[in-house]
């Protein structure tokens, strides 16, 4: 396929390599994700990561810029976003003002004038565009967040984008990359997004963690918690993951609710403490009012007999 | 096999390619770019464990969450068959790490699909065996009074499918475009649009000569269509079928993707099944996917299911819910409505339809009602239900919210 560039040399090579790269991040996988990863950036085609709100998706996308040493361009998609604020647009202000001086200095020669005014000085790039554009670092980390969130006409758009790595500025020509940038797309999937831009890329569906795999992420991420402390919080949210709740949590709240506990000085969970914080783990007023008082102590002590099994 | 494939040793290729025809018997939409990814993949990331193997696999062959079961199980009945493992390992495997253990989840649901489809010719009982299963399972799981019924809708007539794509483009829902955040040149638009200007003024070396201007573009909200198919209702499925099918497929400006919901005691997603062009088709695919015609009605816990599992994946970017029930509701009340308020919060109209109001008169005195009623945006009520225009006519007219209010 495409040759390799020079650049490439750093990637990993092979899944465990990849798998220890990101825990060098704090970033911790399991072997399936560590897989998709590997081969993304092997074989140069995007990633597309699907799951539920707070499984760590965007966060992989910051923990390989970082630990590949590359630049993180980051599109995050919304409703209505066009090509002027994906690709480029030109700078019609800044073009208006060289006119007047180029007229008020008298030295208006047509053909230079135009030449310059469509130069990349007028240029102002938006992700797509500078993720084309050749790095010092080597080829850039795009991280083309929440897909899901615009509308199907710019995922068609996406389609080209991803495909060929360039865009076309009529004006300029074609800026193609050299160095295809490292593509990850993530969804919350609250919309499907098009078989035809999913079978472009590598489709992983991203899962809540086993237990031991959360205790290692909160260790690694919040390292002020204390073992017996981290491990009664995982065991409580993944039993509260078991509840039919409108909204499970995701990582990222086991996360934030460790740190709230630790800024409480809690050193391990009570039921009054966990009604008071609850609010860092669900989101919804349905879910709380559901298990907050008797519900929360019943979920802590099953939690705390799965532990005692555990160990 | 094939031309394009890129040169490997052995007969991995040709295995993977028998893989991908097995996925594909078992419903597994794979395309042979796919395949062509997976054979790249696999030399990529090398053949030395089982788990890594079925992972890159897994990763080029799969792009939908709801397969994943059915690549699990094709992967294990596949790649387990003595002979294509051991001329696997006599081949390629410098050493065999690992076998099994990348997930050790009980063998479920999708297998009987899977065995099917690596068998070569068609299983001995090609007809109904999926269907038993189904409602064994459901007898178990639901209380012993469900009754479960698959339904077979009669065929329809040219006729009656011209009348029903006239009948649709008389359709007007009561619901407004939603504005998008994208503009368009308008004469007489409000907002100036600087861009237009700008660009217009180069191409006079600066000269401003007229004000354009700009206006957000509009676009059709999607719609949810839920539809109890219960015994109170049964009589008038078919028709109720046939009108979600046509606002899948007739010309409209009115609304823009189509979901489909059916309930009674469960809820089923008969998207796809609506989706198939020919009317009759559909019709017999949506009677045999809904298990529960003619069912009981629960519509607070169907509500509910709805609540939780489909409505951030359907709800999103402004959806409009169109809800098909006479409201007669025989589980608990209270859930009811707590779910119904959960619906209206989370869509961006609730419009409901009562087919089975057949006079002037109708007070809301069923419990159902009353909790349905004040979260609902906009009531209609059918007063005929005998053909596809009264049901056009009755949504497009003025709704009879405020009356019932009045009355609650």
């Amino acid at each position: 396929m495409r040759n390799l560039p020079l650049a490439m040399k750093h990637l990993p090579a092979n899944i465990d390599d990849t798998m220890s790269l990101l825990k060098a991040q704090n970033y911790v996988c399991g072997r399936d994700l560590g897989t998709v990863v590997f081969l993304s950036l092997s074989l140069g085609k995007p990633l597309f990561l699907e799951g539920e709100a707070g499984v760590g998706k965007t966060e992989i996308a910051k923990a390989l810029a970082a630990a590949l040493g590359r630049r993180l361009i980051r599109l995050q998609c919304y409703e209505g976003l066009d090509a002027a604020s994906a690709i480029y647009e030109w700078n019609f202000a800044a073009q208006m003002i060289a006119i007047r001086t180029a007229e008020a200095t008298g030295g208006a020669d047509r053909s230079a004038l135009q030449q310059e005014l469509f130069s990349s000085d007028f240029l102002i790039s938006r992700p797509l565009l500078e993720a084309m554009e050749p790095q010092a670092e080597g080829p850039p980390v795009l991280l083309i967040d929440e897909v899901d969130r615009t509308d199907e006409p710019f995922e068609a758009f996406l389609l080209e984008a991803l495909s060929d790595y360039q865009v076309t500025i009529p004006e300029l020509g074609t800026v193609k990359a050299d160095d295809p940038p490292i593509v990850i797309l993530t969804s919350n999937r609250t919309r499907e997004v098009h078989d035809a831009l999913k079978r472009r890329c590598l489709y992983h569906w991203v899962d809540y963690p086993s237990y031991e795999r959360e205790v290692e992420i909160l260790t690694r991420r919040v390292p002020d918690c204390t073992a017996a402390l981290s491990s009664e919080i995982v065991a409580f949210v993944q039993r509260l993951r078991g509840q039919d709740l409108f909204k499970n949590p995701g990582v990222a709240e086991t996360v934030d609710w460790a740190r709230c506990l630790i800024a409480l000085d809690a050193v391990s969970l009570s039921p009054e403490i966990v009604s008071d914080t609850l609010g860092a783990v669900l989101k919804y007023q349905d879910d709380i009012a559901k298990i907050a008082g008797s519900e929360a102590s019943r979920i802590l002590e099953d939690a705390r007999a799965d532990i005692a099994k555990a160990s | 096999m094939n031309p394009t494939l890129p040169e490997t040793h052995g007969h991995l290729v040709d295995n993977i390619v028998h893989f991908t025809r097995a996925l594909r018997k078992a419903g597994v939409a794979v395309g042979t770019s796919q395949l062509r990814n997976a054979i790249q993949a696999v030399q990529r990331a090398g053949f030395t464990k089982r788990q890594d193997f079925y992972y890159t696999l897994r990763a080029t062959l799969i792009i939908r969450p709801e397969h994943l079961e059915t690549y699990h199980q094709v992967f294990h009945l596949f790649w387990r068959d003595p002979e294509y493992l051991e001329r696997m390992m006599k081949m390629m495997l410098p050493l065999v790490q690992s076998m099994g253990g990348e997930e050790d989840r009980p063998p479920k649901t999708a297998q009987r699909r899977a065995a099917e489809a690596l068998a070569d010719h068609p299983s001995p009982e090609p007809q109904a065996p999926e269907r038993q299963e189904v409602e064994i399972d459901a007898q178990f799981s639901w209380s012993q009074n469900e009754a479960l019924r698959t339904m077979d809708f009669e065929q329809l007539s040219a006729s009656e499918i011209a009348e029903a794509t006239k009948a649709i483009g008389t359709l007007s829902l009561p619901v407004k475009p939603l504005k998008t955040r994208r503009h368009r040149a308008w004469t007489h638009g409000r907002t100036p649009d600087v861009r237009a200007m700008l660009r217009r003024s180069l191409r006079k070396g600066g000269e401003i000569d007229r004000m354009s201007r700009k206006t957000p573009r509009t676009r059709a909200p999607n719609l949810v269509a839920l539809c109890d198919i219960s015994g109170s209702m049964s009589v008038y499925s078919r028709m109720m079928m046939h009108f979600l099918h046509a606002l899948v497929w007739a010309p409209n400006p009115g609304w823009g993707r189509v979901h489909g919901f059916t309930f009674g005691t469960r809820l089923t997603n008969v998207t796809r099944a609506l989706h198939l062009k020919d009317i009759d088709l559909a019709l017999s695919a949506v009677g045999q996917e809904a298990p529960d015609w003619q069912g009981g009605t629960r519509i607070g816990e169907a509500l509910h299911r709805f609540n939780r599992d489909w409505s951030r994946r359907v709800l999103g970017q402004g959806a409009v819910v169109l809800l098909i029930t006479d409201g007669l509701e025989r589980g608990d009340v209270a859930l009811l409505q707590a779910e119904v308020q959960r619906l209206s919060l989370s869509c961006r109209k609730l419009i409901w339809l009562n087919p089975l109001l057949r006079w002037e008169g109708f007070s809301p005195k069923a419990a159902g009602i009353q909790a349905i009623l004040p979260h609902a945006d906009s009531f209609h009520a059918c007063h005929s239900l005998d053909t596809l225009a009264d049901l056009s006519s009755a949504l497009s007219g003025p709704g009879e919210k405020d009356r019932l209010m009045r009355e609650l």
